[in-house]
């Protein structure tokens, strides 16, 4: 009896420590949107000048689609339509200066910022990187739907709206994981005492296999295949494939699901994992 | 009945492994296919205790292991052996309770966003720290007043003085009214005014809320104002623990004597010690405390001095001469 009740008060005190934390978090986020609504004219530009080179690559498409009606099952159309979807499943999972900036805190002893207050360093990161997010989001809205609405010709009819909450989903877990992926990179800051050209190797090779150049089914099947069971395609291809129905039908879609929510707890688990060993090597040197 | 330490280091040590490299290219390119690494014992079986609401300054020279021992004690490093508590916790499990009643401030880029003002770093504070807005308000009212900076609080943080950024640091570390506040040379490179607010702060705020200081300083002046007492440290190991007047007498033995005689020059036949200083008419001498008397006695007797100080000698220099001979002794 005792310990029924002493596990009840446990648990109520758990649950009282995780709303606090969470309301932590959630102010954290509300203050930093404020602060990132600040920079929404670079936003808006920074967003305009990463549409700018998808007028060349149509170009680019139009050529090759000279003589041919369709390429591995995408018409030309398709393939408009893809490139401009990947571009909102990037506005989602891309973390500029995520990882840089988590080891350039490393390397000049600013972490000590995360450690001596009452912070977690990931859960502090997360709640700044969504409101980055949302207020990117925000402003290139208006944008976005400018160019959608000029490139309706080139979408199909809309889905069942059904399929819109899988996307949504899809779409989501593409922040998280593109989140925890870039965390985890960051971490190697502990080890090395600069990453930059790492992280260069590593966003180049990620713009090809994530889908984020060209859709993955356009490739040699086996070469598909095997980037098909990479995280990266979570984080382009497969939130862009799903809405235009190109990632089968709503079991296998649902099935992908559950592999991208996999690769998200798989990178979340990774990316503090390393954070603690790192600490243990931490020499909180500089600043 | 004595309250239980507040803080307390038992045989802490600290060993960092840094990569050798030779100098020049060839070094560095030998240091490709694996360089030498050598191991340095930053801190080595250290041991003291903190009583609450002391006052404590953390002495030595550079690389003595001062600042490592924060570090541990602040919880952002792991020591290699020995254990600490720090408001009854082990600060590097970094328990969010023990982070709650403690602050650290170590250079200048600490709480403070950089492009925003400060009252907008505060408020993330508050965030931070869950502080009820009432208590948020009552305690940075007071902290505004007392460090004297409330048409700063709207300027970007990038755009304060040396000496208004590091009042604005002291005040963010402050607002959570922590019971531990640790200080790296909490006035390195501002002017004496600066100086002396941050000292007065310190003090007032050890006085109203019986918090306990733990800071380094390399300005003695600082010490000397706030610390009833002081840890020395030379070569990672603790050679001092006591009042700074303990190190005054024992290594301030001497006395220093300025005189000046009647005219351009010292007069002839006056026999100094190699030591003594000579400008124009006025000479400086250092006098051992028991013998001070009998040499302004012999010399006033026979030259014509028209003025005479005797003072202690500088603290800095005491501190030095301590440094050198504790160093000397613990290398030995």
């Amino acid at each position: 009896m005792s310990s029924n009740i002493g596990s009840l008060a446990m648990d109520s005190s758990l649950s009282v420590r995780l709303v606090k934390s969470l309301t932590k978090y959630f102010n954290i986020f509300k203050v930093s949107l404020v602060e990132r609504l600040a920079y929404r004219a670079d936003f808006l530009l920074g967003t305009f000048l990463r549409l700018l080179p998808l007028v060349t690559t149509l170009l680019l498409w139009k050529a090759v689609y000279a003589n041919k009606d369709e390429i591995s099952g995408y018409t030309y159309r398709q393939v408009v339509a893809y490139l401009l979807l990947v571009h909102v499943s990037r506005m989602f999972s891309s973390m500029p200066g995520l990882a840089s900036g988590i080891a350039r805190d490393v390397r000049d002893g600013n972490l000590k910022r995360y450690l001596v207050q009452p912070l977690d360093l990931i859960s502090y990161l997360l709640a700044y990187r969504m409101a980055h997010k949302v207020a990117y989001i925000i402003t290139s809205i208006p944008l976005y739907s400018v160019i959608f609405f000029l490139c309706r010709d080139f979408f199909d009819a809309p889905p069942d709206p059904c399929w819109f909450c899988l996307y949504a989903t899809a779409l989501l877990m593409s922040f998280i994981l593109g989140f925890a992926f870039e965390a985890s990179l960051g971490m190697l800051g502990f080890w090395f005492l600069e990453i930059s050209s790492f992280l260069y190797l590593v966003n180049t090779v990620n713009f090809f296999v994530s889908g984020h150049f060209l859709p993955l089914d356009l490739l040699d099947p086996w070469v598909a295949g095997i980037l098909k069971v990479l995280p990266m395609q979570f984080m382009a291809y497969f939130p862009a494939a799903l809405i235009m129905g190109k990632a089968g039908d709503w079991n296998d879609v649902v099935w992908g699901l559950g592999i991208e929510a996999a690769w998200c707890l798989g990178f979340l688990a990774m990316a503090r994992g390393a954070y603690a060993l790192g600490l243990r090597r931490y020499g909180g040197y500089g600043g | 009945m004595i309250d239980p330490p507040i803080i307390s280091a038992k045989e802490l040590s600290r060993h960092y492994r840094v990569a050798e490299k030779s100098p020049g290219l060839m070094g560095s390119l030998r240091a490709l296919w694996g360089g030498r690494n050598r191991v340095i014992v930053a801190v080595d079986n250290v041991s003291f205790s903190i009583q609450p609401g002391e006052i404590v300054g953390f002495l030595g020279p550079n690389g003595a292991g001062k600042t490592t021992t924060l570090k541990m004690l602040s919880g952002l490093i792991y020591p290699s052996s020995g254990t600490a508590e720090v408001l009854g916790y082990v600060p590097w499990e970094r328990a969010d309770p023990f982070r709650r009643q403690f602050a650290l401030v170590m250079g200048q880029k600490n709480q403070l966003w950089w492009d925003l003002p400060a009252s907008d770093s505060f408020e993330l504070h508050r965030e931070i720290y869950s502080l009820p807005k009432d208590r948020f308000r009552r305690v940075m009212g007071e902290l505004v007043e007392l460090f004297g900076v409330a048409k700063l609080l709207r300027q970007p943080v990038r755009e304060l003085s040396l000496g208004e950024r590091m009042k604005m640091e002291l005040i963010a570390c402050l607002l959570h009214e922590p019971r531990v506040l640790m200080l790296d040379e909490p006035t390195i490179g501002l002017d004496v005014v600066a100086q002396q607010t941050i000292q007065r702060c310190l003090r007032e705020y050890n006085q109203s809320k019986k918090a306990t200081i733990l800071l380094t300083s390399h300005y003695m002046r600082d010490v000397e104002a706030l610390c009833q007492r002081v840890l020395v440290i030379t070569n990672g190991k603790l050679v001092h623990d006591g009042p700074l007047a303990g190190i005054v007498q024992r290594f301030g033995a001497y006395k220093q004597v300025r005189l000046q005689f009647a005219g351009e020059a010292i007069p002839p036949g006056l026999r100094l010690p190699d030591s003594a200083t000579v400008m124009g008419s006025v000479v400086d001498l250092s006098v051992s405390r028991d013998m001070v008397s009998e040499t302004i006695s012999g010399i006033l007797e026979q030259f014509p001095v028209t003025d005479l100080t005797v003072s202690d000698p500088p603290l800095e220099e005491v501190v030095a001469r301590y440094f050198q001979e504790s160093a000397s002794g613990a290398g030995a």
